[in-house]
C-alpha cells in the first residue's frame, strides 16, 4: 500500500480553515452574550441620563407620573401599581386554573389524552398578544360590563383576565413538572395508609410540589409584568395609583408603547423616561426569572423541598 | 429528605384520623373524586372554549371586511376602503430579513455549543445567558433596537432595523431548536465520519447538518410564526402605524400586520374594529400556514433521510 | 504497526494501563477479553479516535511505518485516513446513497477520484457486496440488511486504501449467516491489509486471526500466535477465559 507517502501526509498541517470556522462559530455564541450586555448598557446609559435630571428618591417616592405634562412628576408608583394590579388579576385567574389543569394532566388523564391536551393548551400561549388585546377591549370588556357595575371601557380587570389565560400554560406545565417530580413512594405511602387519591393529592403531592408550584407562579408573574400589548390596548393610558380594577390605568409597558407611538425626539427627558421604566422592568423580570430558575434547578437535582 | 417523609407521615396520619374505621365499600368518596376530576378537566376546557368563542366572535365581526380588496388595498381614513397591503408586504419582508439574520447566527451558536465548546465556565456562562435572554420581555428588545439599530447604527426606523431587532429576539429560540436538532444525530455517525479522516467541519457539513436540517428549519419556522405576531418591539423602534406605500428597500420605513391591527384597535370608531378583526383573521391564518409548513417540511425532509 | 506503553483515560478512569504490542503487517490480529477490559479503547488509540470522546486522554506511542502518530506535528485527521475503522453497529450515513457512502471518505478528504465508478466497484467488490448492490447504487445505504450495511461500512473504509483496518466487534450486531460472510471477508482482506479485529467471540478469533491478544482490566495479559494462545496458554487467566470459566 502507499507506505512511502505516509511520512508526508501524516504531517499535513491542520487546516487553517478549521480554526477560522471555530472562531466564527464561537463569535455566534458570544453574540448572545453581547445582546445581554447591549441591553444592560443601553438601559443603564439612558437611565443614568434620566437620573441625572430626576432624583432616584423622587422616582421611588413620588406618587404621580406626569412626564408628558407641563407640571412634570416622575414617580414610578402609578405605573408600578398598574402593572401589579393587572398582574395580580392575571395570577388570580391563571393559578387556580393552571394548577387544576396540572393536576388533571398528571394525576387523572391517560397518557394519550394528556399528549393531546398539552399541545392544545400550549396554543393559549401562542396567540399573538395584539389579538388578545383586541379580545380584551372589544369582546371581554363589553361582556364584563353587564355584570360589573361601573366598569369603564378601559380597565385593569379585563386585560388582567385575558393575560391570565395567556400565562395559564406556563403555570400548568411547570406545575405539572413539579407534581410529576414528587416521588412515587410518597404517594404510595399515603395509599398504603388507606388514603384516597384526593387525599394523596391534597395532603401529600401538592405540599411536596409546593416549591415547584411557587416557581411556576413566579415565572408567570414575570411574564405578566413584561406583557405589553394586552394592557396597552385594553387598560388605558392614565397613570393612576389605584387598586380599583374597574378604572383606566397605565402599566409600565403600556407607558413605553405610549411614548414610542408619539414623536418624542431622542435625547430628551421624555425619551429617557422609557429607558428608566424599561430598566425597572428588566431588573424585575430578571430577578423573578432567576429565582424561579434556581428553585426549579434545585427540584430537578432531587430533594423536592 | 427526612423532612419530606415526616411531612408525609403527618399527612397520612391526618388522613387516617379523618376516615371511618371500617368501610371497605365506599361510594361517597368515589363520587367526590369524580367531581374533582371533572372540575380539573373543566379548568383545561374552559379557557379553550373561551378562546374558541373569542375567535368565533372575531371571525363573525370580520366577515363583512374579508375580501380580496382588503388584502390588496392601502390603508384609508374610510374604514370600509382600507386594506392591509403595505402591512402584508412589510411583514413578509420582516420575516425574510429576520430569517436571513437569525438562522446563520443561531445555528452557528448552536453548533459552537454542541460541537466545539469545551464544558467549562465560559460555556456555562453562554448557556445561562441564552436561557436568561429567553425570559426578557420583548419590549426590552424594542428599546435595545431603538438605541442600537435606529440611533447608534443610524439605520433609522427602517425594515432592516425592525428585522435586526426581531432576529435578536428570536435568537434564543433558534439556538435552542437547533441544539435539539443537532442532538438527534447519533454519535456513532460522527465517529464513522471522523474515522474516515474528516475534520470537525467536514463531519458537520457532510453528515450532521444534512441530517438535522429538517429539525432546524422546523424550529426556525415555528419561531418565525411567533415573530410575525410580535408587536411591542416594532412599535418601540418606531414602525409606522399609517403607511400608504410599499417598502421598496431594506432602508424603507415600514408597517407590519400586527402594527396595523393595533392601529385599528386603538381607534375609537367601531368600523375600524371590524378592520382589526379582519386583520386578526389574516394574521392567524398566516400563523396557521407557517405552522402547517413546519410540519410538512419536517415530514417531507425526513423522508429523504433513509433510516 | 506498534503500540508502546499506551495509557488511556476517560476522565479519572484509567482504562488502559501500559499496553505494548507489535501488530504484524498483512496479518489478522484478534483482541479478546471480558467486557470492559479496554479492547475498544485500545483500537481507538490506534487511529486517534480515543481523543474524540470528551474528557479522554492518551499517553504513549503508536508507531505507524516508523512514525509516532502521537508525535507533536501529526494531524490526527490524516492518521485516520491511513488507519480505517469499522464499528460495532453498522453506521452508513443515512442521508447518502450507497455510492455516496463508499465515496464519502474520498470526498471528505477533498480528493476527486478520476474514476469514481471504478473506486466504488473496487471497494464494493473487496467488501463482497458488489454483486448484491450493483443495480441499486442510488438507493439509500440504510435500505440494506444489517450484514450488508456492515459490508458497506467496510467498503467505505477500504475506498480510502488504508494501511490498517481496525474492526471493533464488527459482527456483534449481525446474524450467524452475515457473520460468516464477514469472517470470510476478513480472511480475504488480510492478503492486502493489516487487520485488527476486536471480538468477544473466541471461536471467531480462532477462526479468523493469525495472532491473538488477551486483554484483562486494561492490561495485555498474553499475546501470540492464535494456535498457541488457544491450545497452550501460558497464563492462568487466559486459560480460564478461553475455557469459559469467567468473562
Ligand atoms: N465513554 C466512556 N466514558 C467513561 N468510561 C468509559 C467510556 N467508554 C469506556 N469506558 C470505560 O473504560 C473501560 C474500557 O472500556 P472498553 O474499551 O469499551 O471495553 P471493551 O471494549 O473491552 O468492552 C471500561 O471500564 C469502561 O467502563
Ligand atoms: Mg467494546
Amino acid at each position: 500500500m502507499p507506505s512511502q507517502n505516509v511520512a508526508l501526509s501524516l504531517h499535513a498541517p491542520r487546516a487553517r480553515s478549521e480554526r477560522v470556522i471555530a472562531r466564527v462559530l464561537q463569535a455566534c455564541g458570544w453574540l448572545s452574550v453581547l445582546t445581554t450586555a447591549g441591553i444592560v448598557a443601553v438601559l443603564l446609559f439612558e437611565a443614568l441620563g434620566f437620573f441625572r435630571e430626576v432624583s432616584v428618591i423622587d422616582f421611588l417616592t413620588d406618587t404621580e407620573w406626569t412626564p408628558l405634562f407641563a407640571d412634570k412628576h416622575f414617580g414610578i408608583w402609578p405605573l408600578l401599581s398598574g402593572t401589579l394590579l393587572t398582574t395580580i388579576i392575571a395570577i388570580a385567574v391563571a393559578l387556580p386554573l393552571g394548577l387544576l389543569a396540572a393536576i388533571y394532566l398528571s394525576e387523572f388523564a391517560r397518557p394519550r389524552v394528556a399528549g393531546v391536551l398539552k399541545p392544545v393548551l400550549e396554543m393559549l400561549a401562542g396567540v399573538p398578544t395584539v389579538v388578545y388585546g383586541y379580545f380584551a377591549l372589544t369582546l371581554v370588556t363589553p361582556a364584563l360590563q353587564r355584570f360589573v357595575p361601573g366598569l369603564s371601557g378601559f380597565n385593569a380587570l379585563s386585560p388582567g383576565i385575558v393575560m391570565g389565560i395567556m400565562i395559564l400554560p406556563i403555570i400548568a406545565s411547570l406545575s405539572e413538572d413539579a407534581i410529576t417530580a414528587v416521588p412515587a413512594s410518597l404517594r404510595e405511602g399515603a395509599y398504603a395508609l388507606g388514603g384516597t387519591k384526593l387525599g394523596a393529592v391534597f395532603r401529600v403531592v401538592l405540599p411536596s410540589a409546593s416549591s415547584g408550584i411557587i416557581a411556576a407562579v413566579i415565572l408567570g408573574v414575570s411574564r405578566a409584568i413584561g406583557e405589553t400589548m394586552i394592557v396597552a390596548i385594553a387598560a388605558g393610558q392614565q397613570p393612576r395609583l389605584t387598586a380599583d380594577p374597574r378604572v383606566p390605568l397605565e402599566t409600565m409597558t403600556a407607558y413605553i408603547v405610549q411614548v414610542s407611538l408619539g414623536d418624542t425626539p431622542t435625547g430628551t427627558l421624555e425619551y429617557r423616561t422609557i429607558f428608566a421604566v424599561g430598566l425597572s422592568l428588566f431588573v424585575m423580570t430578571l430577578l423573578l426569572n432567576a429565582v424561579s430558575h434556581r428553585m426549579r434547578a434545585r427540584i430537578l437535582k432531587g430533594g423536592a423541598l | 429528605m427526612t423532612s419530606v417523609s415526616a411531612e408525609a407521615d403527618t399527612a397520612a396520619l391526618a388522613m387516617r384520623a379523618s376516615q371511618p374505621p371500617v368501610e371497605l365499600v365506599s361510594g361517597s368518596n368515589g363520587g367526590v373524586e369524580r367531581a374533582f376530576r371533572a372540575i380539573c378537566l373543566l379548568a383545561i376546557l374552559l379557557p379553550l372554549m373561551l378562546l374558541v368563542l373569542l375567535f368565533g366572535g372575531a371571525l363573525i365581526e370580520a366577515i363583512p371586511r374579508l375580501s380580496w380588496d382588503f388584502l390588496t388595498s392601502y390603508p384609508s381614513r374610510r374604514a370600509a376602503a382600507a386594506g392591509i397591503l403595505p402591512a402584508l408586504v412589510g411583514s413578509a419582508g420582516l420575516m425574510l430579513l429576520t430569517a436571513v439574520m437569525a438562522i446563520p447566527v443561531g445555528l452557528g451558536a448552536a453548533i459552537y455549543l454542541e460541537e466545539y465548546a469545551k464544558p467549562g465556565k465560559v460555556t456555562a456562562l453562554i448557556e445561562l445567558n441564552i436561557s436568561n435572554l429567553a425570559g426578557v420581555p420583548s419590549i426590552i428588545y424594542g428599546l435595545l433596537g431603538l438605541e442600537v439599530f435606529v440611533r447608534v447604527l443610524n439605520l433609522g426606523r427602517s425594515l432592516i432595523a425592525g428585522a435586526a431587532t426581531l432576529a435578536l429576539l428570536l435568537l434564543p429560540m433558534v439556538i435552542m431548536a437547533s441544539r435539539e436538532a443537532l442532538r438527534t444525530v447519533p454519535r456513532s455517525l460522527r465517529e464513522a465520519c471522523f474515522a474516515l479522516g474528516a475534520d470537525r467541519w467536514q463531519t458537520l457539513r457532510q453528515v450532521v447538518l444534512p441530517m438535522c436540517m429538517p429539525g432546524v428549519l422546523t424550529g426556525v419556522i415555528l419561531s418565525l410564526a411567533r415573530a410575525i405576531g410580535e408587536t411591542a418591539p416594532l412599535i418601540t423602534i418606531g414602525a409606522l402605524t399609517y403607511v400608504a406605500f410599499l417598502p421598496d428597500s431594506i432602508d424603507s420605513p415600514f408597517t407590519a400586520l400586527p402594527i396595523q391591527i393595533f392601529n385599528w384597535v386603538s381607534r375609537p370608531q367601531p368600523e375600524f374594529h371590524i378592520n382589526a378583526a379582519a386583520g386578526i383573521v389574516v394574521l392567524l391564518a398566516l400563523m396557521l400556514m407557517m405552522n402547517g409548513a413546519a410540519i410538512w417540511l419536517r415530514t417531507r425532509l425526513r423522508r429523504r433521510i433513509y433510516w | 504497526m506498534r503500540a508502546e506503553n499506551i495509557h488511556a483515560w476517560f476522565g479519572p478512569t484509567h482504562a488502559l494501563k501500559g499496553v505494548t504490542m507489535s501488530i504484524v503487517d498483512r496479518q489478522v490480529t484478534a483482541i479478546i477479553g471480558p467486557s470492559g477490559c479496554g479492547k475498544s479503547t485500545f483500537v481507538r488509540c490506534l487511529n486517534r479516535m480515543h481523543e474524540v470522546v470528551p474528557g479522554a486522554r492518551v499517553e504513549g506511542k503508536v508507531l505507524l511505518d516508523g512514525q509516532n502518530i502521537y508525535g507533536t506535528r501529526i494531524n490526527p485527521v490524516r492518521v485516520r485516513r491511513h488507519v480505517g475503522m469499522v464499528f460495532q453497529k453498522p453506521n452508513p450515513f443515512p442521508t447518502m446513497t450507497i455510492r455516496e457512502n463508499v465515496l464519502a471518505g474520498l470526498r471528505l478528504n477533498g480528493q476527486s477520484s478520476s474514476d469514481p465508478e471504478h473506486v466504488v466497484e473496487t471497494a464494493l467488490k473487496q467488501a463482497a457486496l458488489w454483486e448484491e448492490v450493483k443495480d441499486t447504487l442510488g438507493k439509500s445505504g440504510s435500505s440494506l440488511s444489517g450484514g450488508q450495511q456492515q459490508r458497506l461500512c467496510i467498503a467505505r473504509a477500504l475506498a480510502l486504501e488504508p494501511d490498517v483496518l481496525l474492526m471493533d466487534e464488527p459482527c456483534s450486531a449481525l446474524d450467524p449467516i452475515a457473520t460468516a460472510r464477514i469472517e470470510e471477508l476478513v480472511h480475504e482482506l488480510s492478503s492486502k491489509y493489516t487487520i485488527v479485529i476486536v471480538t468477544h467471540n473466541m471461536q471467531q478469533a480462532a477462526r479468523v486471526a493469525d495472532f491473538t491478544a488477551f486483554f484483562y482490566q486494561g492490561e495485555i495479559v498474553e499475546y501470540g500466535e492464535t494456535d498457541v494462545i488457544f491450545t497452550r496458554p501460558q497464563n492462568q487467566r487466559t486459560e480460564d477465559y478461553i475455557t469459559g470459566r469467567f468473562g
